[in-house]
């Protein structure tokens, strides 16, 4: 098993760099702004104190006023993981940066979300439904799905 | 008391012996000659090839006895024929044994699993490519009605939707001797076809 790193830790190292772009942390979590995601996605990737080469899944949870995205990240160097999440206010219009050029991985899981929750991903190169066909109506894992 | 034979027609033992030596000696009179073989006009090469049938039965009897069956195994209820395929239920002893990965060498669909909206014109243009005449059997709760799924956004709910099923076989996987029984309804079925006067 990789160590779980502390979501309080992780943000106080983030702090100096990221001084607005942390909204909260605790024990098994980071919080972050949309707009800072894809930086702070970047830097944990490339710094060598981090190194999260490897994406485990992005997933999103409907919350009713907001939805929330949840990245999985693992460093195989270092053997820990950290649990990120983003927020995104209302039902509609929705929009999260992709981070498909700093993990191909993301490309089919990004995709995915925005099939089934109907959150799309500013930047991905191929922002269309996976699972479902084009013309189906609604986002069928939203809570108000009927 | 005295029993009362008025109305009864009593033959002596003399009278029927009389009577059956004359069955005899009738049967005899006319028995002289033997009876010549049926089929002593045929050659002896000819005798032993020669069966009569009926053209319906014969080519029933063809279909019913191959149907090899094409790849339709959507979900887990191709697990439990794959099961009946293999050596402890080994279907291949109806003579069904064959899969057929293209579906123009294939007479039989079975539908072993859930189909999805996004799945349905793949599954349809299979049974168009089969060539005739080809049947579907619908195995499992989900080939029937949808199963659990049935009021899914993304699910059919039932294949009679797309295309036309002979063979209901019920179960949430049926037990390969239920798709074994069903395979011999369909069989039965078959057998019934008359092939010059009724399409379908």
């Amino acid at each position: 098993m990789t160590i779980a790193l502390s979501g309080k830790e992780v943000a106080t190292k983030l702090e100096q760099q990221f001084p607005s772009g942390i909204i909260s942390s605790t024990e098994d979590s980071l919080l972050v702004k949309g707009e800072s995601l894809f930086d702070i996605i970047s830097f944990l990737k490339t710094s060598p104190e981090f190194k999260f080469d490897f994406l485990n899944s992005i997933s999103a949870v409907d919350y009713f006023n907001y939805f929330e995205i949840v990245y999985h990240l693992t460093s195989m160097e270092h053997n820990h993981s950290l649990v990120l999440k983003t927020r995104c206010d209302g039902r509609e219009n929705l929009s999260v940066p992709s981070i498909v050029s700093l993990y191909e991985g993301a490309n089919a899981q990004e995709r995915e979300i925005y099939d089934l929750m109907g959150i799309s991903f500013e930047g991905h190169p191929n922002m269309k439904r996976i699972f479902l066909w084009d013309g189906f109506q609604g986002h069928p894992l939203r809570k108000d799905f009927l | 008391m005295e029993i009362d034979r008025t109305g009864f027609q009593i033959y002596d033992d003399a009278e029927l012996d009389s009577v059956e030596g004359q069955v005899i000696e009738d049967l005899k009179a006319n028995s002289q000659e033997e009876i010549a073989d049926p089929d002593q006009w045929l050659d002896e090469e000819l005798q032993q090839n020669i069966l009569l049938t009926t053209v319906d039965w014969v080519i029933n009897w063809g279909r019913r006895s191959s149907p090899w069956v094409s790849l339709c195994f959507p979900a887990c209820c191709g697990f439990e024929f794959v099961a009946a395929m293999g050596p402890r239920f080994d279907i291949s002893r109806f003579g069904m044994e064959i899969l057929r990965a293209s579906p123009r060498q294939a007479d039989l669909m079975i539908t072993a699993g859930t189909m999805t909206w996004k799945m349905a014109p793949n599954i349809r243009r299979i049974y168009n490519q089969m060539a005739e005449p080809k049947w579907v059997i619908a195995m499992g709760a989900c080939a029937i009605s949808g199963g659990i799924f049935r009021s899914s956004y993304s699910v059919v709910p039932g294949y009679n939707h797309i295309i036309p099923v002979d063979v209901y076989v019920p179960g949430c996987p049926p037990r390969p001797e239920g798709l074994i029984y069903g395979i011999q309804m369909l069989q039965e079925k078959i057998a019934k076809r008359k092939n010059f006067t009724q399409k379908g």
